[in-house]
């Protein structure tokens, strides 16, 4: 008995250390590069790499971000584009996701098997041609680019995905209750629906939240001012071709990151569960 | 008025629905906002998507470099496509990420998920939330921060490389043997904690009754790993690894910021091909094609995956 506690013990303590060490190893890049954002220049390029505190500490490269380029603008532009759109986006996904799970009318189910399609296409595919579109509706530089082509990606059809899977699981009495009664299907959908799915429309809006926020590709290619553009974007512009200076790339990097480690760490079991539940999440 | 229409026409329903409490008339109001629901979407999606499909596929036959019109040519794109080194290369790489990404993150991502299913603790949600931290923040960021992790002179793996007594460390990402591995070690770090969480999703549905019946018949520990955990979580790994692979294709953040696909060539991927000739070279045409092979092999994975998906919720 004494030798199987022993044992137990032992393997606890292994199993704890072993993990303990690979969860540093995932969050002490973050560590890292947070910390070094407060350091002299001095300090960043001669310190050893677990001297994390910052002595002195610095917010020069934080100033320098902001002198160098347009960075209040950029993180802006994120912000409204990352609260906008995702409303937008639920709007559309939740009366679309409605009709899908709650309504039955002719060509349903085509359209239905249409949007599945498209989640198999790929968005490099459409890249170069919404591209080209953007070119004809002289949206290029324009945030209706980056607003409107977003209501119909992959997602935003994810999100209809999601929230027909939750519309299905609201018991159907309520709705026919509310119907006999001589309640619109508009107001079913606002009155009953909406309010009985909140932690559906929560979930779909933080990983909305995170996706624009992490959103680069399209944005790069179709916006052309620094003033407009996403922070994602407009960071890249800190990488210098020729000499970087670590201290502003990490500064503005936090910059990026911040936002997206705070919601996680305030919403995760939304972001795990949906992991759980369809094997998508943030993707 | 209306109440009594609604009387009247229940008898002319022809497939009562909701134990025949829902009106006919109502199936017209049904129809109407049915639509109007999906119409923003519909319109959305026959414009940027289904339209840009198509429009898609009619630039691949053309040579065009938005400047002046485009000139059609049939399939010569594609043609050129099998022609083109690059193109090889960019598929060579993409090979050697998937054999570099796919069993490193499946062992990984798989024994992490069943050593922390094993109890349920603090510390274990703990560890949960710091491995899939990597995966929710920005490519772009991330990248930054691992372009100085792996710089070669005061970057951290070559300072810890150096603490062990390796003093040979590698140049990483400037060269051609060592660039490849650094995004690899890279994306692991970065993927992992996701494909953990789906194995721990896997694992929550192995019936607890198997291994109590294991349990009964003497097996040990690593047996009922052997015999029960391991085989009853296929069908997520087989899932893991399609999405993985897909992954694998889809590498392009990481490959932007860190080496432009350099050096010589040897981070090149599709993805970023595609883009440096749509956007640097502004070859619409070629581009165009490029990605239509690159949709080709994607569809029939995807494929896979959703038949496997489909059969997995069957279950």
């Amino acid at each position: 008995m004494e030798v199987n506690f022993l044992k137990i013990k032992v393997g606890s303590i292994i199993f704890y250390s072993v993990m303990t060490v690979l969860s540093i190893t995932m969050i002490y890049p973050f560590i890292w590069g947070v910390t070094a954002s407060f350091k002299t220049t001095a300090q960043l390029y001669n310190g050893n790499p677990f001297n994390l505190i910052p002595n002195p500490i610095t917010t020069y490269n934080y100033e320098r971000v902001v002198e160098l380029l347009p960075f209040g603008r950029f993180v802006l532009n994120s912000l409204f584009l990352s609260t906008f759109v995702p409303v937008l986006q639920i709007i559309l996904a939740s009366m679309a996701a409605y009709s899908f799970a709650r309504l039955n009318f002719k060509g349903k189910n085509i359209i239905f098997l249409m949007l599945l399609g498209t989640m198999m296409i790929p968005g490099h595919v459409t890249l170069i041609p919404n591209f080209i579109i953007m070119r004809i509706l002289h949206w290029i530089d324009k945030y209706e680019a980056l607003i409107v082509p977003s209501l119909v990606s992959g997602g935003n059809i994810f999100n209809i995905f999601f929230l027909r899977q939750y519309f299905l699981s609201i018991p159907k009495d309520l709705e026919a209750a509310a119907i006999i009664d001589g309640c619109s299907r508009f107001r079913v959908f606002l009155n009953i629906i909406l309010p009985n799915a909140k932690p559906a429309l929560a979930t779909v809006a933080i990983l909305s939240f995170n996706r624009k926020w992490n959103e680069f590709l399209w944005p790069m290619i179709v916006m052309n001012t620094y003033e407009k553009m996403p922070i994602q974007v407009g960071l890249q512009y800190l990488k210098g071709s020729v000499n970087t200076n670590w201290g502003i790339v990490l500064a503005g990097s936090t910059i990026a990151i911040l936002p997206t480690i705070i919601i996680f760490l305030v919403f995760q079991k939304y972001f795990i569960r949906t992991v759980v539940n369809t094997g998508l999440g943030g993707q | 008025m209306s109440l009594l229409n609604r009387e009247n026409s229940r008898v002319t329903t022809t497939t009562p629905r909701l134990s025949g409490k829902i009106h006919i008339s109502l199936k017209k109001q049904e129809t109407i906002t049915g639509w109007l629901f999906i119409l923003p979407i519909l319109i959305g999606f026959l414009v940027f998507v289904a339209g840009s499909v198509i429009y898609s596929l009619v630039i691949s036959l053309t040579k065009w470099d938005l400047l002046t019109p485009p000139v059609f040519i049939g399939i010569q794109n594609y043609i050129r496509v099998f022609k083109d080194e690059s193109f090889w290369q960019c598929m060579y790489n993409t090979v050697y990420f998937v054999i570099g990404l796919v069993p490193s993150v499946l062992i990984l991502s798989m024994l992490t998920a069943i050593a922390i299913n094993q109890k349920v603790n603090k510390l274990t949600s703990f560890f949960k939330v710091s491995f899939y931290i990597p995966n929710i923040t920005s490519t772009i960021a991330v990248s930054m921060i691992w372009l100085w992790i792996l710089n070669p002179t005061n970057g951290l793996i070559n300072t810890l490389l150096h603490l062990i007594g390796i003093t040979n460390t590698p140049m990483w990402l400037q060269s051609v043997v060592w660039a490849k591995p650094a995004l690899i070690i890279m994306r692991i770090w970065q993927m992992c904690g996701y494909y953990m969480i789906m194995f721990l999703a896997g694992l929550q549905t192995i019936p607890e009754t198997l291994y109590e019946a294991a349990e009964v018949d003497g097996a040990r520990k690593w047996q009922k790993y052997r015999y029960i955990t391991v085989p009853m979580l296929s069908n997520t790994t087989f899932f893991v690894t399609i999405m993985l692979i897909i992954e694998a294709f889809n590498i392009f953040e990481a490959i932007f910021v860190m080496t432009e696909g350099r050096p010589a060539g040897s981070t090149n991927t599709l993805l970023y091909y595609i883009y440096y000739n749509g956007f640097q070279y502004y070859r619409m045409g070629y581009a165009s094609a490029l990605a239509w092979i690159l949709f080709a092999i994607l569809f029939v994975l995807t494929l896979i995956q959703f038949r496997l998906r489909r059969k997995k919720e069957q279950q």
